[in-house]
């Protein structure tokens, strides 16, 4: 429970950010693993399963917050709906990045998932940050 | 004839703080102009557009990375908190517009460059130093989309508040200035590669 008037830095809170940390670098080590291979298709089997080791730590991260007592929820809803738009954006210009170079298959379905755990991941984490100094 | 009263000295008043937007309003349309004219440029394989989103861009983001990692965030670092609040109300909002526009600009005409010139295909001779380039990006993505960008935010919402806790602010300000010297010694990387590739 927290003090009123006390810092917010001394809070314990789960690893919400180092678990992110975590899911975007198995969501990095995928897109380099696949564009790697370009024109060419990576080994579908190593692809697919980089992309559910970080769908997995994204899931744990949801499990963390939901346990969370006393957390500026609506500050995290604010934030993370505000930083969801600007990711859309940014996801949306690599997607159409991938299908104008002709990425087709299920390459193309890898690395849109990949990309859709990379837009969701950041608001989430951008969010929790301003989040856990904030008085619920 | 009038006779000047000198006022006597008043005590130093608590800095105030300037008053500032989290996400820079006017600057909105710029980005959009940015963004659209790298899909255009994309989107009619325009050469020159995409080398010029690619250099400009490119070159921004590391004199950008170098100087805020090695130069502006040491001497962040030695001020004191009340200057350090008022130098982050006015450089972090333009940080928070600033670099994701020039990261998307840059990575996005330069995959497309590394494509039209072959460097993507396994057989080239420079394909690795491609694929190098794609891991120092993917670290520097990591870092800065998982450490310095949730930093830069919750500093400028820690600013909006009526009594901004300056124990955060100095917690989130190091994670700052720290994860922007990792970016800038990655960018040494970046410059290496980035001149082997051309050469």
């Amino acid at each position: 429970m927290s003090v009123p008037g006390a810092s917010l830095v001394d809070r314990r809170l789960p690893p919400v950010t180092e678990v992110g940390a975590a899911s975007m670098v198995a969501v990095a080590v995928g897109v380099i693993y696949n564009a790697a291979y370009l024109p060419k298709h990576a080994q579908t089997a190593v692809a697919i399963v980089i992309l559910v080791v970080a769908a997995l730590l994204q899931l744990a991260n949801v499990v963390l917050m939901s346990r969370i007592r006393e957390f500026a929820w609506a500050r995290f809803k604010q934030v993370a709906g505000w930083s969801l738009l600007a990711y859309a954006v940014i996801a949306g210009m690599i997607e159409f990045a991938f299908v104008y170079d002709h990425t087709r298959g299920t390459q193309l379905v890898i690395l849109t998932l990949m990309l859709a755990l990379f837009m969701l991941n950041v608001p989430v984490l951008i969010a929790f940050t301003v989040a856990r100094y904030e008085r619920a | 004839m009038t006779t000047a009263v000198e006022a006597p000295p008043r005590p130093a008043a608590a800095p105030e703080l300037p008053s500032f937007q989290i996400v820079p309003i006017k600057g909105l349309p710029i980005v959009a102009l940015v963004l659209v004219g790298i899909v255009v440029a994309i989107a009619r394989d325009a050469r020159w557009g995409l080398v010029f989103c690619h250099v400009v861009g490119g070159g921004l983001w590391t004199a950008i990375d170098l100087f805020v990692g090695f130069v502006v965030g040491p001497i962040i670092g030695r001020m004191s908190i009340p200057a350090r609040i008022e130098f982050s109300a006015r450089f972090m909002p333009k940080m928070l517009l600033l670099m994701p526009t020039i990261v998307t600009m840059t990575l996005a005409a330069g995959f497309q460059l590394a494509r039209q010139d072959g460097f993507l295909d396994t057989s080239s001779p420079r394909h690795a130093w491609v694929v190098a380039s794609f891991c120092v990006v993917g670290v520097m993505a990591v870092i800065a989309l998982a450490y310095l960008e949730p930093a830069n935010v919750a500093v400028l919402f820690e600013l909006k508040k009526p009594q901004p806790d300056g124990r955060v602010i100095e917690k989130l300000m190091k994670r700052f200035v720290y994860t922007a010297g990792i970016t800038g010694v990655m960018q040494v990387a970046t410059l290496i590669i980035m001149t082997r590739l051309v050469s």
